[in-house]
């Protein structure tokens, strides 16, 4: 099997579009949920005898309760804008990674039972029966999209084949052939409280480690609070925070920046998961099911504010859509965003000015920053338009020296997606996350080339651990990879901390990225 | 008897391209977005929405950053269009709107961008291999159909002139339930049975995309989810 070593022999530029390569990566799926896991959360344990049925009775309800779905499905003109816009085509070559065509996979079938044209027609539009071979493709290549929506950008219509994936993933629960990976983690979430199934021993245990590390490390007390009652701040923020790396180094950040600011803050043990899968397989019960143990977890330690930590889809799930899954929050201070972003909290306070920030102590590396999908293109920061855009990258300017963007068709809404968002940061799909990363990768070697960039900043858990899994395989160590917050964490100077001379950059552990592999 | 034939096909084509839209739109509009789900650069406000979509309709100005060549063809060919529609509203008026008169001349010009922009991606459905793997025959036959239009009538306007005069009683005469005479050329009857079948499966084919781009929630929504609860009425349900 490739192993995604070959993609180094052809740096080309990030955007190149391959030929056709049909089939290529048509064996390629992600295992199966067992029983158990499909059972949880309310699905079928496996194939019901009446799959066809009720799956186009799912199909139907769907695009009764979603606008999105219903007139992505009537809408495409098959204009082919989209066609080399996916990171999974271009680093595959398979046409069924071409936007249009995953959206195809299950437009096909919706003509063929429920438009005039596909019903008396169907050869003219394209329309087929739904087959075992259809479920078979739906299974693969639904699960070879990452949710990113970098196609609808560019879609004259705004198709966000995200919403058709999501509808597939729905339909293919409730016949009972559920994903592994999401779908166990979704329980692990709803038994335990969290993506690792860390229970709430453990995971005082593992904050008291780090407490100590910070205290060696700055001679300062600095704390990582867990159910606090009466703290202002709940953080919520994604398990991988605290078992990988460089996911920890984020987190001490937070915690320093807190400690600055001088705010009471705490961690909760019942809500210590800022993911949210739900939105992966497109539930909408699931999700909103997660969703309010946040609630819960706000309104039990009685805080007066939200605030998330470094999560790409997390952010989504709590920018766009906590509110209504969720809310209202009346019982927050109204005073702030409900939630706010860690990024938003920090760049204030470096606004104040209540953070010292020794720059240099970041010299030692060359930065560019990767927008996560989720955070890019489906949320939003601060009060303007684009300050997803603005303010990590203010945060990062404010305590680096050396920064560089990437290819401005790669960055921003038009980002490239890690390669292993949306369900698929599980090393069954391994094959794939090196090639769907490969975009990614050439545009961070076209900047590495021109500007001597060393490290990728981000603020998504999943960016993360995928990155950490395959840089290696492009020429870049394993923790090129950074949190935004580790850098933060690394240029700060906390009150009453000595600061003598001495080489200030954690180094990132190689072996607690493996860790975060069932995470993020 | 053929005059006959063309009126009630086109009251027949006018009922269901009316009647067809509507039960479409009203679909659209009654479908309930239970998320807020807006791409960015996402407006904070409805005055940016406005502005997004009119880039969207006006300019096309997604699919220009996507794809120049698309953007070309596909714009000449809508122009084209808007301004030969507009134009053959002088067969339905009398008298006829001055403003009507004003592009008159611009009408041929318009044909041409109509013809060349359509061939333009009807080339790029054969050439192109990623486009041609996402062709269905009802692609090509699309442009085909609209490709036979423009041909038909600038055959008229160019080759051999039909009796405009005539052609224009005939739709007036329809408008006011009378059938008249129609003059009986083979490209004005070629002509008018295309616009026809076009008018027939405008609500059954993906000519949807003009009703459907105003309602797709990824480019018409407001990106103010933290500031103002968005709930749709079955997930209020799941709140009782």
């Amino acid at each position: 099997m490739a192993d995604g070593n070959d993609i180094r022999q052809e740096i080309r530029d990030a955007l190149d579009v391959p030929c056709l390569k049909p089939g290529a990566m048509e064996g390629t799926k992600p295992f199966i949920a067992a029983p158990e896991h499909q059972e949880k959360l309310g699905f079928p344990g496996e194939l019901v005898p009446d799959w066809k049925e009720r799956a186009l009775a799912k199909m139907a309800d769907l695009a009764a309760k979603n606008r999105a779905f219903q007139v992505y499905l009537d809408t495409c003109v098959k204009c082919g804008a989209c066609t080399d816009k996916c990171h999974y085509f271009l680093g595959t070559g398979d046409p069924k990674n071409m936007p249009v065509a995953r959206q195809d996979l299950l437009r096909s079938v919706y003509r063929r039972y429920f438009t005039f044209a596909g019903k008396y027609f169907p050869w003219l539009v394209g329309a087929r029966d739904l087959t075992e071979e259809v479920l078979n493709d739906w299974y693969s290549y639904y699960h070879q999209c990452s949710e990113c929506r970098r196609c609808s950008v560019f879609c004259p219509y705004g198709i966000d084949t995200a919403e058709i994936t999501m509808a597939a993933r729905e339909i293919l629960d409730e016949v009972g052939i559920g994903q592994k990976y999401s779908n166990e983690i979704i329980g692990k979430v709803k038994d335990v409280g969290n993506n690792l199934g860390l229970n709430p021993k453990a995971l005082r245990a593992t904050l008291e480690d780090l407490e100590e590390d910070l205290e060696d490390d700055t001679g300062i007390s600095v704390r990582l609070p867990l159910d606090e009652k009466g703290a202002d701040i709940l953080l919520i923020t994604p398990s991988a925070d605290f078992f990988a790396e460089p996911h920890i180094d984020g987190l001490l950040g937070y915690a320093k920046v807190f400690h600055e600011a001088g705010v009471s803050w705490t961690l909760s043990s019942y809500a210590s998961e800022a993911a949210n899968f739900g939105l992966f397989i497109g539930s909408y019960e699931n999700m909103r099911e997660i969703a309010l143990r946040i609630r819960k977890a706000a309104e039990d330690l009685g805080v007066k504010r939200i605030v998330f930590g470094e999560c790409g889809h997390a952010w989504r799930v709590a920018y766009s859509f906590l509110n209504t899954l969720a809310g209202p929050f009346d019982f927050l201070d109204q005073n702030y965003p409900i939630p706010q972003h860690i990024l938003e909290f920090t760049w204030d306070e470096i606004q104040k000015g209540t953070l010292n920030i020794d720059k240099s102590r970041n010299d030692h590396i060359t930065l560019t920053y990767h927008d996560s999908c989720n955070v890019a293109r489906a949320s939003s920061m601060g009060n303007m338009p684009g300050g997803q855009f603005e303010i990590p990258r203010n945060v990062i300017k404010a305590v680096c020296n050396n920064y560089y963007d990437m290819d401005r068709d790669t960055i921003k809404e038009s980002t490239l997606c890690c390669g292993g968002g949306g369900g698929l940061l599980t090393d069954d799909l391994m094959d794939l996350r090196v090639k769907g990363s490969s975009p990614r990768m050439r545009a961070l070697q076209q900047v590495s080339e021109d500007h001597g960039v060393t490290h990728m900043a981000a603020i998504c858990a999943i960016c993360k651990t995928q990155f950490s899994k395959v840089m290696p395989k492009f020429g870049y160590q394993m923790d090129s990879i950074v949190s935004v917050h580790q850098l933060v964490s690394n240029a700060i100077i906390l009150t009453g901390q000595e600061t003598e001379d001495e080489d200030a950059a954690p180094n990132a552990d190689a072996a607690d990225a493996a860790a975060a592999e069932a995470n993020a | 008897m053929l005059s006959t034939l063309y009126a009630l096909l086109f009251y027949f084509a006018t009922i269901l391209l009316v009647v067809g839209l509507a039960l479409r739109i009203r679909k659209y509009a009654r479908t309930p977005a239970p998320l807020k789900i807006p791409v960015a650069p996402a407006p904070k406000t409805r005055t940016g929405v406005f502005w997004r979509m009119a880039r969207e309709v006006g300019l096309f100005a997604s699919l220009f950053r996507a794809n120049r060549w698309i953007w070309l063809f596909g714009y000449m060919f809508h122009v084209g269009l808007l301004i030969i529609l507009l134009r053959h509203l002088r067969y339905f008026t009398e008298p006829v709107w001055f403003w009507v008169k004003i592009i008159q001349p611009f009408g041929v010009y318009a044909a041409f961008a109509f013809v060349i922009g359509l061939t333009g991606l009807l080339v790029r459905r054969f050439v192109v291999e990623r486009i041609r793997y996402i062709s269905s025959p009802s692609d090509y036959l699309m442009l085909l159909l609209l490709l036979g239009i423009g041909l038909s009538g600038m055959g008229m306007k160019f080759l051999s002139p039909v009796d405009i005069i005539g052609v224009k009683s005939y739709m007036l005469g329809l408008l006011h339930f009378r059938i008249l005479e129609l003059p009986t050329h083979p490209a004005l009857l070629i002509h008018l049975g295309l616009v026809a079948i076009l008018m027939i499966i405008f609500p059954i084919s993906k000519l949807l995309h003009v009703p459907g781009l105003f309602f797709s929630p990824s480019r018409t929504q407001v990106d103010d989810a933290r500031e103002k609860r968005h709930l749709a009425p079955w997930a209020a349900e799941l709140e009782k």
